[in-house]
Formats: structure tokens, sequence, C-alpha cells
């Protein structure tokens, strides 16, 4: 099979990341493969958030002063660049939140509490990370509906043969990942969007990892509610988003009360602002959001489409050859249904000993649960190894885990 | 290559994560106890049989995890048996720590100490008003 790098200047991609140029311990270059827990962040991300610490940090939406208009025109002009990179209708349909977990729990109490009753159903499935599964549990403990779970195929994909029996009048939200944490399924949110919306139900889209790495847009198929955090886009930590329609932003409650998400103030009661505003209590990480606004003109600059064509073909070189390791298996379905995310185990080395003795090479990996407690029940694992591929990863990096796989077998007395 | 770090997986732990000492159960335990690592997810049980001056007769251990957890557990059963209650009671994680000849770092230290957490929350236990039991 040829792989064409080629038309990917990867090197001037390098020079963005000053992370990438340091040497570890023992003068090894490093290998970041851990994209999918935290994605490093380009110099132009940076040099963004310090620009505003030293010239017009100010708190938004308050002080009639220059620096309070010149921090909110930035806030707000953030809050367009994420509007337009997932192709929602208008600014005012993005929530800044602090993450993705923030945000999918606003919609599991903001919209969840207050519109599920008894009998009602929300459908998740078992490769549901933490973050939209247990707050979907809380909300169904509290209103009194009901849990379901859509099945997984052997390789880790949603089986939707059952679909028409689990998906009724009943249901009300389909929770779901567009693309898994740990297996790294890509999920059909089109297909899955279109058969929600028939029985009258919504979808609510944990886009943490797909949003990074594939093109997202909400308007196509429509996606009611969709959660994604700014340190995997290459932004800082502390932001998120969640979009949502202006409607449903309308009906749903908001989750915390404070400051900035009011209109009026009684002394027995209050009325809410407007969204966005209604789901921002208190300070929100202003600075966070502009760098994810610069991260989000960062990765425009070179293009999603290209990023995901490049991480692609990385990804199917790294499975050709990390499969062939004596001992590997890699979780969940075949490369052309996943992205660029490689769980493994190795027989006889845990997976913690792997990450460690390939961190002496300067390889970096995860290794546990990955907040995925119910889908490794299913795979009967403990934990596994994961690395995730970024498209600031070359085929050098893809042959040094390789090595460090061998490597972690030999130290193991392993043939 | 130059060397990186210090070896931490050396013979004195690969030999006991492959051959560990008295990994299985007691078939009367007078007392048991086990935990999890909620992050990592490993899991250690330990089982003491005690004779009639609260000596340590035979100590066994079970789990799943990586080999430093496994050898820790291993390398504590071994230590522990013809202890008295008292001595386990003094024994302390830096004590611990050293029987495993290696350095390990924070966060694996964690896993080093999973076994030793285990049996001081059963010793623990054992200092409650009713009589030795079975936990976890």
């Amino acid at each position: 099979m040829t792989t064409n790098f080629t038309d990917f200047d990867i090197e001037a991609v390098r020079r963005d990341f000053p992370i990438l140029q340091q040497r570890l311990s023992g003068d090894m270059p490093l290998v970041y493969l851990d994209t999918a827990a935290t994605a490093q962040k380009p110099r132009c991300v940076v040099a963004k958030v310090v620009e505003c610490y030293e010239q017009y940090n100010s708190n938004v939406h308050r002080g009639i002063h220059q620096l309070g208009d010149r921090m909110t025109t930035e806030l707000e002009s953030a809050r367009e660049k994420v509007q337009r990179f997932i192709g929602a209708n208008e600014p005012d349909e993005i929530v800044f939140t602090s993450g993705t977990t923030m945000s999918l729990n606003i919609v599991a109490h903001g919209w969840g509490r207050k519109f599920l009753r008894p009998g009602d159903e929300v459908l998740v499935n078992p490769m549901e990370h933490h973050a939209n599964l247990v707050p979907w549990q809380l909300a169904a403990a509290a209103t009194g509906a009901t849990l379901r779970y859509i099945p997984l195929t052997a390789d880790g994909r949603l089986d939707l043969s059952q679909l028409d029996e689990l998906l009724t009048r009943k249901t009300k939200l389909i929770a779901v990942t567009a693309m898994s944490n740990v297996l790294g399924t890509i999920n059909p949110i089109d297909e899955l969007a279109r058969r929600a919306h028939d029985v009258g139900a919504l979808i609510c889209v944990d886009g943490a990892q797909s949003v990074p790495h594939a093109l997202t847009n909400v308007r196509s198929p429509q996606i009611d509610f969709l959660a994604f955090s700014g340190h995997k886009l290459y932004g800082p930590t502390g932001v998120g988003v969640l979009y949502a329609r202006r409607q449903l932003l309308e009906a749903m409650d908001p989750f915390l009360a404070g400051g900035h998400m009011i209109r009026e103030v009684f002394l027995d009661s209050s009325t809410w602002a407007d969204p966005p505003a209604k789901f921002e209590a208190g300070t929100c990480p202003f600075i966070q959001a502009v760098g994810m606004g610069a991260a989000i003109d960062y990765v425009n600059s070179i293009g999603l489409a290209k990023i995901g064509h490049y991480e692609h073909l990385l990804s199917v070189q790294a499975h050709e050859k990390l499969s062939q390791v004596p001992g590997v298996k890699i979780h969940g379905p075949a490369v052309e249904h996943k992205g660029a995310i490689l769980s493994f185990t190795v027989d006889g080395v845990h997976p913690h000993d792997l990450s460690d003795l390939l961190d002496r090479r300067g390889v970096a990996i995860r290794a546990g649960h990955h907040c995925t407690m119910p889908l490794h029940e299913l795979l009967n694992l403990t934990a596994t190894a994961r690395a995730s591929l970024a498209f600031y990863n070359t085929p050098a990096e893809v042959d040094a885990l390789v090595e460090a796989v061998q490597g972690a077998r030999r130290v193991f007395r392993l043939k | 290559m130059s060397e990186p770090l210090e070896d931490i997986y050396d013979d004195h732990i690969l030999d006991h994560f492959e051959s560990p000492y008295h990994k299985g159960h007691l078939e009367h335990p007078t007392c048991s106890h086990s935990d999890r690592n909620p992050i990592c997810g490993d899991q250690i049980t330990v089982e003491l049989l005690l004779d009639d001056q609260n000596r340590v007769k035979e100590a066994y251990f079970d789990g799943k995890g990586c080999a430093i957890s496994q050898a820790a557990a291993s390398i504590l059963c071994e230590q522990i048996e013809g202890k008295s209650l008292d001595e386990l009671k003094d024994f302390q994680a830096t004590q611990m720590l050293d029987l495993l000849k290696v350095r390990l770092t924070a966060s694996r230290q964690k896993c080093g100490l999973l076994g030793f957490k285990v049996l001081k929350t059963m010793l623990y236990s054992l200092d409650g008003p009713d009589e030795p039991a079975s936990s976890g």
C-alpha cells in the first residue's frame, strides 16, 4: 500500500509547536502520542493568550472602558469563529463552558431534568465516555426516565440492527459520541440524527474527539446538541463549547446561577438573560475562549480536511506496523471506520508498565480505562494502552512507537 | 542509546511478577481485604491466617494489574509472614518502598503501595469493636 505524505509540509507544522522541539531526559526527542487526552498548542495560540494578558486583560461585558471593550470584542469574535467552524446559524447558539463535561451536564440538567418524564427513554451505548453517560444516569434517576443501550458489534461499532426496537416514540434523546475516545470508532451521526428526528427525539453529540479531526456541520446532519473542548482543538484548557439550536437554548433551564445569566433579580425570584448569557453564569473563561478562536484560525489555515487526510494515512501506517508486533491486539474496528486512535494491549505486559517503558524512550501514550469503564468491562479488560495521533506526528514517530513496544516486550523477557 | 532512567523492571521485580509468592487464596483466612486503584483499575486482595498469638502464619494475595503492583504484593506477603499484628502496624510505607529495591516515581509509588494500603486498611478494621471480619 502506498501512503503519500509528501503533499503535507510536516516540518513546517512541527515548527509551529514549540513543545515538540524539546529533548526529554536522556536526550530523547519527545514523541507525543497522547493528543486524544490533550492536544499540543501552536505558538500562535500561546501568543494570543499572552497578548490578552499583557495588553487588554479586562472582564468582559462589564467595564465601560477601553480594555473592557477590546476584550469583549475579542471574545465575541471568538464566538463567531466557533459558529462558522461548526456551521451554526448564529453566534448566540454558541455557549462557552469549561469543557465538554460541563457542556454535557448543562444539557442533562437544563434540558433533561426539565423535559424528561417517567416512562421516557434516553438512548445511550457502552462506548460513551463517562461524561456522556453519568450525567444521563443522574437525569434519568431524577426524572424517572430510563436509559436504554444500543449494543456494540464485536469490532466495537454501534450495532444498529435492533434500532427499530430501541428507538421508539418513548425515546426523547440519543446521547452519542461522534468518535470514540478509546476505539476511535466513527459513529454514523447522520443516520442517528435522522432516525432520532423521525420519532421526535433529539440527538446530543459528544464531539470532543471528532471536532478537532473532521469537519463538523451542525446543520447537516441536523445536530441538536454538540459538546466539545478547546484543549483538544489545539486551544487552551478550561474552555469548551455547547452548541444547541436557539429554540432549545431558550426552552432549557439554566444550570449554574449567578452573575451575567440574569435579566432581573428580585428578592424572591429572578428572570434569565437570553442565550448564550443564560448559560454563562459568572466570569466565563474569556481569554481561553479567545485562545480557542486563535486555534480555530490555525486549524483553518492548514485545512481540517487536509489534517484529517494526513492523520488517516498515519493511522493506516500505525495499524499496519503495530499489528505485526507479536502479542499486540488493537481493539476496535478496522482502520477505515475509525479516527487516528489506537487502543491496544500487549500479551504479558500490563498497559501501565508499557506506558512507563515507552516513556523511557520518549514515547508518551496513555494507559488506563480512559473514562470508559463500561466499555472496558465489555472488552473484559481493566486497562488498555492508547496511542492517539495528530497532524504534527510523523511516520518516524510511528516507527518509534513500534520499536518502543518491541523494546518493552524484551524487558518483560517475551520472545 | 544513553541510559534514560534507572530501570525499575529489574530481575527482582520481574521474578516476583512472573512467579509470585503465595498468589491465590487461603481456605480459611482469619481476615481479608480488597481494594482497587480507581485511576488505573489495579486490584489487590490480601488474606491473612493468624495464629493464636496474633502472628501472621500465612499471607496470600490475589489481584490484577501492572508488574509493580503485583510484584509488590508478592514481596509484601513474603515479608509479613511471622510478624505480629503490632509489628505490622509499625510497618511504614517507606519500608515497603525500600523492599522493592527500585526507585519509583510518585505516580508509580501508588502501584507499589497498593497491596500495602490494602493491608493497612485491613489492620484498621481489626481494631474495631467486633471480631476480625472479612470485608471487601
